[in-house]
């Protein structure tokens, strides 16, 4: 039961920090129709340079915030610099986005050398409170993790459902071009999700260093998390990613916990299950084409 | 307000605009008819800017906008009405209503169409109102044309391109966006209004134009129109 609880709590810690990854690889998706390889990668990189800035600073969250920008400059930089050559071919987006998983990964192997990385957050936070049952203790910096998580869900909801960005945002999921015909450039609120997604890529990378590490490889892991996620709640769907965070991340911990020989099959299952039942997602829209 | 010169415009490897010149006054319905799959959809879409033509110029008051993105169009005062009306099923009533509304567009919108906000749309149809906080794709399918024709009006535009309003509507609906098109025209909007329902068409316009094969085949009043049953018999079968 202990193991159980534990279990659980580690699924919820996980979701949090792969929520933040899928539901900018989700928006960006959704508006752009761009299907950014590279978002694995981002997250990797955001806590590299979170783990040089804090070697630098000692504090966690100059590095935090570091890893944050400096991603969200590296999708302003690839929607502005990059994607602009290549708009309207699908394949060539893909192709581009992954050949920049190449080159993000060797520069960090350059960089960062190829053994797995930590970083410890801070004071409190590094310690480990006794939860009121079943004696289990438990570290801080996953709660802190799932807190944060939380927060930025929230905080994403409500600039979704209560602003006039978020409107846009999701009347350009709907149905691009009639949103530019109502006078609105579609083009800056593009640019404006793709730097928010990179940038919330970036954060997840440094924030989830104390549940996945930091270590070479990681970009693929979360990526094909990433794509699980948004395959199972519905592409472009916020509460799709949520809903998908959830399930992968369970599914995960559960399946590494308790049928470990064949933990990746216990992975893709609901993914399976998922496309061959509502290959639209959960949450997604059938008209989205 | 629109001048259409010599405008050629591809669906990929389709030629379907094929020189199209038409000129849409100020103030005035513009109607133009057409079987299926002469080119009214792309003329439109070509206007919008949601096609890019090949060739031929789209002038607003001696502008050229043609190959312009969509929203630079509509920030000069044009709005559209689409076919399938294509409203936001993820937006609410209100927000598919005041999605074009901006705190900056406001001041820099073309006079003649300012004025319109979503109060006004919802006197204009009641039942939208009751329905505000609704999504877009929960109204029945008139509402829903008032919907997207409420959602073209408060951008303020002073032209307002309908692409068959009429589309999977009761009769007794397509008499009620009649006489909205009506009012709209005597309140000083200039109208574009695609139409395959002949008999709103004709109520509707000062002026008509048929669309055969990609090119404007004949023009003329309504009333030129009803007195040509030759031409009304091999361009529109009717």
């Amino acid at each position: 039961m202990t193991e159980f609880i534990v279990q659980t709590i580690n699924g919820f810690t996980l979701a949090g920090v792969i929520f933040l990854v899928s539901s900018g690889f989700t928006l960006i998706f959704g508006v752009m129709r761009v299907t950014s390889l590279m978002h694995g990668a981002v997250f990797l990189l955001g806590g590299y340079v979170a783990y040089s800035v804090i070697g630098a600073l000692h504090n966690f969250f100059w590095g935090l915030a570091a890893g944050t920008v400096a991603m969200g400059a590296l999708g302003l930089l690839v929607e502005r610099g990059l994607l602009p050559l290549l708009r309207h071919s699908e394949f060539a987006e893909l192709l581009a986005t992954l050949g920049l998983v190449f080159v993000i990964d060797d520069v960090s192997l350059a960089i960062w050398g190829g053994n797995p990385l930590n970083i410890t957050l801070p004071g409190v936070l590094n310690d480990s409170t006794t939860l009121p049952f079943h004696g289990i203790v438990y570290p801080n910096e996953r709660f802190f993790i799932l807190g944060v998580s939380v927060v930025v869900a929230v905080a994403l909801y409500a600039l979704l459902r209560r602003t006039r960005v978020g409107a846009i945002i999701r009347a350009g999921v709907d149905d691009r071009e009639m949103v530019s015909a109502l006078g609105i450039n579609v083009r800056v609120v593009f640019s404006a999700v793709f730097v928010l997604g990179t940038a919330l890529a970036g954060f997840a990378g440094v924030l989830g260093v104390p549940v996945v590490g930091l270590a070479p490889g990681n970009d693929v892991t979360i990526l094909l998390l990433a794509l699980a996620v948004v395959v199972i709640g519905g592409l472009g769907s916020y509460e799709g990613a949520l809903l998908g965070s959830v399930i992968i991340a369970l599914a995960d911990v559960y399946g590494t916990a308790y049928f470990p020989a064949v933990s990746y099959s216990v992975l893709f299952i609901p993914l399976v299950v998922v496309l061959l039942v509502r290959p639209q997602g959960l949450l997604g829209r059938r008209s989205m084409a | 307000m629109i001048e259409i010169r010599d405008l050629h415009t591809y669906r990929g490897l389709n030629y379907v605009l094929q020189g199209i010149d038409l000129d849409i006054p100020d103030g005035q319905c513009t109607v133009l008819l057409g079987r299926n799959g002469m080119g009214k959809t792309t003329l439109v879409q070509t206007i919008m800017g949601l096609l890019r033509p090949r060739g031929g110029t789209v002038r607003i008051d001696g502008t050229d906008i043609a190959g312009r993105p969509p929203f630079a169009i509509a920030r000069r005062g044009v709005a559209l009405v689409p076919q399938g009306r294509r409203l936001f099923p993820s937006l609410t009533v209100e927000e598919n209503l005041t999605l074009g509304v901006s705190r900056r567009s406001r001041g820099s919108r073309p006079a003649g169409g300012a004025g319109w906000t979503s109060e006004r749309v919802y006197e204009l149809f009641p039942n939208l109102g009751q329905r505000r906080h609704h999504r877009g794709n929960q109204l029945s399918g008139g509402e829903q044309q008032m919907l997207a024709i409420g959602r073209a009006l408060l951008t303020g535009p002073r032209l307002l391109l309908m692409d068959e309003p009429s589309e999977g509507l009761a009769p007794v609906i397509v008499e009620r966006v009649g006489q909205v098109i009506a009012d709209l025209r005597e309140q000083g909007l200039a109208i574009f209004l695609v139409e395959q329902n002949y008999g709103l068409a004709i109520r509707s316009a000062d002026s008509v134009s048929i669309l055969a094969n990609g090119s404007v085949v004949w023009r003329g009043t309504p009333g030129d129109l009803d007195a040509d049953p030759a031409a009304r018999e091999s361009h529109l079968g009717v």
